[in-house]
């Protein structure tokens, strides 16, 4: 008999639920920005940090090697277990271990895409700036900078579409911004809107923040928009 | 105790290397799951990829399927997956979710693989009488075979890295090592997981490299290595892990 009611009231368990999200629109918006706030600052802080290392890799050629070697091996390792392997250190519930950790995997490509973006600068167009008069930092920010900075943007794309999909792993710090949704839903007797909230959020955070960066990519380099 | 010290003493407990819950059956379990998920992968990926590749269409799709596969997070795939329970828990749903993941860095490489094979070569192997199956077995498969080992191996890795979060939606592996860790609060087994973790994606990392190195002719080799860094060099391999 109680089987019988528990059949009949078994409540029903939809993916979709806009009951779900209007009821929780506060816990959604908070993992969101959660979410968004660790992507941007991984992004920016990976920038900050790979550029003036791939300068570096150019100038001192026996460096490059080093230098895109230790970024590999750590790419190797997964980030659940990079995750474990640093809280220790940075804290098991703190949000920074999970930033540090996306940060070092977005240094890899982005060091990588500096380093052929500076390459590729062609060498007439370094003699001719040369002629002209340009000394190292001019030469840098106004033509080689300028130069590379398609193949930057690229690894800015692959790095920030990574980020947003790593971020969900800091779940198991508790700062996983949606991948806390997806696991929480999880946990709570599989509560199916929860978790396709988490999923579909993440899908268009990613997709979103590709587009923005290529519209950012051909505003900021008009020249290449034939090549592109 | 220093981390260090617990790490050691949770290594050195023999009580952590007997049963379903010890380092050897999780290990075991790991591989299992992996090999099983990229199984799977090889099964879809490498005849659409040869297909694709020998008849010249597909490239498109090829690159779109890279490109969407990147958006979507393995973790929001592992979780929808545990919860289908017409699909199962635990392990069949996480080898399900992995060799989804196994497919796009398969079929790119053998596409791509098959698409570098030198025309020229191709119009000669023709000429000498070959045609479409014996072109694709004698000709194209071992002239791709180096990209397709190197899709291989980033598809691998890929996967023995990302089997780890199952642990999180209920699944088995060694990432239940760092898990049971920190619902348990045991500073030493979430350490020594991660250890545990990070070597075996290291070994299958190495182990698959050498493979690699061992179906890439000689001359392949140099070349490989005489060429300046390109940003396709990247490996995807934690990319989604």
């Amino acid at each position: 008999m109680s089987f019988l009611a528990a059949r009949v009231l078994e409540p029903p368990n939809p993916w979709f639920s806009w009951s779900y999200v209007r009821d929780n629109s506060d816990t959604i918006l908070a993992r969101l920005r959660e979410h968004v706030t660790l992507t941007v600052l991984t992004i920016v802080i990976a920038l900050v940090i790979a550029v003036p290392l791939a300068i570096l890799a150019r100038q001192v050629r026996w460096l490059s090697g080093p230098i895109l070697g230790v970024s590999g091996v750590l790419y190797t390792v997964p980030s659940f277990a990079l995750f474990a392997l640093m809280a220790p250190f940075t804290g098991y519930t703190k949000s920074r271990t999970v930033l540090i950790g996306l940060v070092l995997y977005a240094l890899l490509v982005l060091v990588r895409n500096t380093l052929v973006g500076l390459e590729g600068v062609p060498a007439d167009v370094r003699e001719a700036a040369q002629g002209m008069g340009y000394g190292a930092a001019r030469m840098f920010w106004q033509v080689e900078l300028p130069v590379a900075l398609p193949a930057i943007m690229a690894g800015v794309r692959i790095a920030t579409v990574s980020t947003i999909a790593l971020v969900t792993v800091g779940v198991i710090i508790g700062h996983g911004g949606l991948g806390q949704l997806l696991v929480e839903g999880f946990n709570n007797n599989f509560f199916h809107a929860e978790i396709a909230a988490g999923a579909i959020l993440c899908v268009a955070l990613a997709l979103a923040a590709d587009g923005v960066l290529y519209a950012l990519t051909r505003i900021l380099s008009p020249w290449a928009r034939e090549r592109q | 105790m220093s981390i260090f010290s617990e790490t050691l003493a949770y290594l050195n407990d023999p009580a952590n290397y007997t049963g379903t819950d010890g380092i050897p059956y999780r290990t075991v379990e790991h591989l299992a799951i992996s090999g099983a998920a990229v199984g799977i992968g090889c099964a879809v990926a490498l005849p659409i990829g040869l297909w694709l590749g020998h008849t010249g269409r597909g490239g498109g799709v090829t690159v779109l399927v890279s490109n969407v596969s990147r958006a979507i997070p393995t973790l929001a795939l592992l979780t929808i997956f545990a919860t289908i329970s017409a699909i199962g828990f635990g392990n069949r749903a996480t080898i399900i979710a992995l060799a989804i993941f196994a497919i796009p860095p398969l079929l790119t490489n053998t596409y791509v693989g098959m698409r570098d094979v030198d025309p020229e070569v191709r119009e000669a192997a023709r000429g000498m009488g070959f045609s479409g199956w014996g072109l694709l077995t004698r000709v194209e498969v071992p002239l791709a075979l180096p990209l397709i080992a190197a899709g291989f191996r980033t598809a691998a890795v890929q996967v023995v890295a990302t089997a780890t979060l199952a642990a999180l939606v209920g699944g088995g592996g060694l990432g239940t090592i760092i898990n049971d860790g920190f619902g348990q609060q045991n500073r030493g087994e979430i350490f020594a997981g991660g250890i545990l973790v990070a070597l075996l994606a290291l070994l299958t990392e190495l182990s698959l490299a050498l493979v690699q190195r061992l179906v890439t002719p000689r001359s392949g080799r140099e070349q490989r290595s005489a060429r300046p860094v390109e940003a396709a060099d990247v490996p995807e391999s934690a990319a989604v892990a």
